[in-house]
């Protein structure tokens, strides 16, 4: 069902679900939402699936007309959309219809905003996923970001929504300009100096203009690593902190290549490099090491949440 | 060793070695074969087998205890294990292979040695990576063993097969690299429609086999088609 023409494309707009998973050792990343949390919850907002596609939005939003009428949720980054011009909320069950156009203002805080409709995306499914991997031009839609004058189509939703939904305020993260992420060390922080490793925990470190969906290239201190050492590439998660020997350490995304040849010290947890998908460019960072086991409790912690959470959306009127 | 809260990382080794990537392909076949209900996916690399797995089903003491048994019985997989030989037509040298004769002359070689000595033996899949579909092959004889380029070029067609240090390669999609290119095939290594999307696995076999010009580009018509 065709849902809507995008008038402006925005800076970077893509459809994504969870991931693409399974197809690493072929070298596929695993693409998907860089922002976990916000994007389940606009899903359940509208009443879909967790995994359902959406659209991801990058610092600057698109212009949407919808062709139809839709029940749509926008969460994320705060970038203050209207409706035919009129302020209109985030977090909340939308309802629009045949011909209203959706706005993204200025951005106010975060990185990334998700848009999703009722019955999710209909694009392809390409190796078990609807996301977009650009880079390698398939998945997602016709595998590339959108352009004006595209028509977004959505499954037809069996009914719509008799009642909206509403996140309660206290379940809203604020996206602040200083993030803390929490890291298990390994699996090659032997490769750098015990300073290297305090430098890493006690630095500031500011994201550049140089990241993007593969990755998070960082400025701040030069973390030291063993001279003798010459790593063999192995396989980057997503979330790895790797080290090249100009000792600025870059931030391992979902769409970076799936083997590299420098040291990772240290790998991001799942629930913050969720958090991470809302920095950008002149943000703060900061590293806070965390045990195997901690991290694990608190992933446990993080999935519950999540499956817990369309119970906790405040049912509204429409 | 953990890797993040939700993967762990077996490591066989810090070096190019048919020894070393041997054991890693060894345990991927044996945690699928054993189809382990707790193992989301696993990424072989040179040197070492990244593991994912699933925290709801699993702790990582858990799983390191289950893995550690199936490495000590890792050759009982060994025999097990079928390897596909996969032969890839290649013409060498010209527009196809800009760097046949560099590496030649870099070896005080003949251009029809450097083919010889390319295509005479068979390469084992150690991983693969970079772009999707790019296999990393060894060993290349110490002959034609040639350091990349000192600037990478910004576009290497796709089905360029390539040469760095004692590695071989083929891009599968047109990008940057900084590989010695020595010629180029038709085949169709990476179609994210298909299942498996990438011709080749870690762990197969290849074979390159000189076709002349003509026979290239009735192969990639066909495959067109």
């Amino acid at each position: 069902m065709k849902s809507c023409k995008v008038i402006k494309s925005g800076l970077f707009t893509t459809v994504q679900d969870l991931g693409r998973y399974g197809f690493q050792r072929y070298g596929v990343p695993v693409s998907g939402v860089m922002d976990n949390y916000a994007f389940v919850v606009a899903n359940l907002l509208v009443g879909n699936k967790p995994n359902d596609a959406c659209l991801e939005m990058t610092l600057l939003g698109p212009e949407l007309e919808f062709i139809n009428d839709a029940q749509i949720a926008i969460t994320g980054a705060a970038f203050l959309p209207t409706i035919n011009g009129e302020n209109d909320a985030g977090w909340q069950t939308l309802h629009v219809c045949n011909g209203d156009v959706l706005s993204f203002g200025r951005l106010q805080s975060g990185c990334r905003a998700y848009v999703a409709v009722r019955g999710g995306v209909d694009v392809p499914v390409v190796l078990g996923s609807r996301s977009t991997y650009v880079r390698g031009g398939f998945g997602g839609f016709e595998g590339r970001r959108l352009k004006a004058g595209d028509v977004i189509q959505t499954y037809m939703p069996s009914t719509f929504l008799k009642s909206g939904f509403l996140m309660p305020q206290e379940l809203i993260p604020c996206y602040s300009n200083d993030v803390m992420v929490e890291v298990v060390l390994g699996p090659q922080s032997d490769y750098f100096t015990d300073r290297g490793l305090e430098t890493l925990l006690s630095s500031i470190y500011t994201v550049t203009a140089e990241s993007d969906r593969m990755g998070y290239r960082l400025d701040g201190a030069k973390v030291e690593q063993k001279d003798s050492l010459n790593m063999v590439s192995d396989a980057i998660p997503v979330g790895a902190v790797q080290v090249p020997r100009s000792g600025k350490p870059i931030l391992v995304m979902r769409d970076a290549q799936t083997t590299g040849g420098y040291p990772k010290i240290a790998v991001v947890t799942t629930p913050d490099v969720s958090r991470l998908g809302q920095a950008k460019p002149n943000d703060k960072i900061q590293f806070s090491k965390i045990s195997p086991s901690k991290a694990r409790t608190k992933l446990l912690e993080h999935m519950k949440t999540l499956s817990q959470m369309k119970g906790k959306l405040i049912k509204t009127g429409m | 060793m953990p890797v993040g809260d939700r993967a762990l990382l077996i490591e066989f080794g810090n070096t190019i070695s048919l020894d070393v990537n041997q054991k890693v392909h060894t345990l991927n076949r044996a945690i699928s074969e054993l189809e382990l209900q707790n193992v989301e996916e696993c990424v072989p690399t040179y040197r070492s087998l990244l593991v994912y797995y699933d925290p709801l089903k699993t702790s990582y003491e858990q799983l390191v205890f289950r893995l550690k048994d199936l490495e000590e019985r890792l050759d009982e997989f060994n025999v097990s294990i079928r390897k596909r030989l996969i032969e890839v037509p290649v013409v060498y040298g010209g527009k196809y292979g800009p760097d046949l004769g560099y590496v030649a002359k870099y070896h005080d070689l003949d251009k029809e040695d450097v083919i010889r000595l390319h295509s005479e033996r068979k390469y084992t899949v150690y991983m693969i990576g970079f772009v999707a579909g790019f296999p990393y092959l060894g060993e290349v004889a110490d002959e034609i063993a040639t350091p990349r380029l000192k600037t990478p070029r910004l576009r290497v067609p796709a089905g360029s097969v390539g040469i760095a240090e004692k590695q071989a390669g083929i891009y599968p999609c047109e990008s940057p690299g900084g590989w010695q290119i020595i010629g180029r095939t038709p085949l169709k290594f990476f179609d994210a429609r298909k299942h498996p999307p990438a011709l080749i696995q870690p762990g197969d076999t290849v074979k390159f086999k000189q076709v002349v010009k003509e026979e290239f580009q009735n192969f990639s018509q066909e495959q067109q088609k």
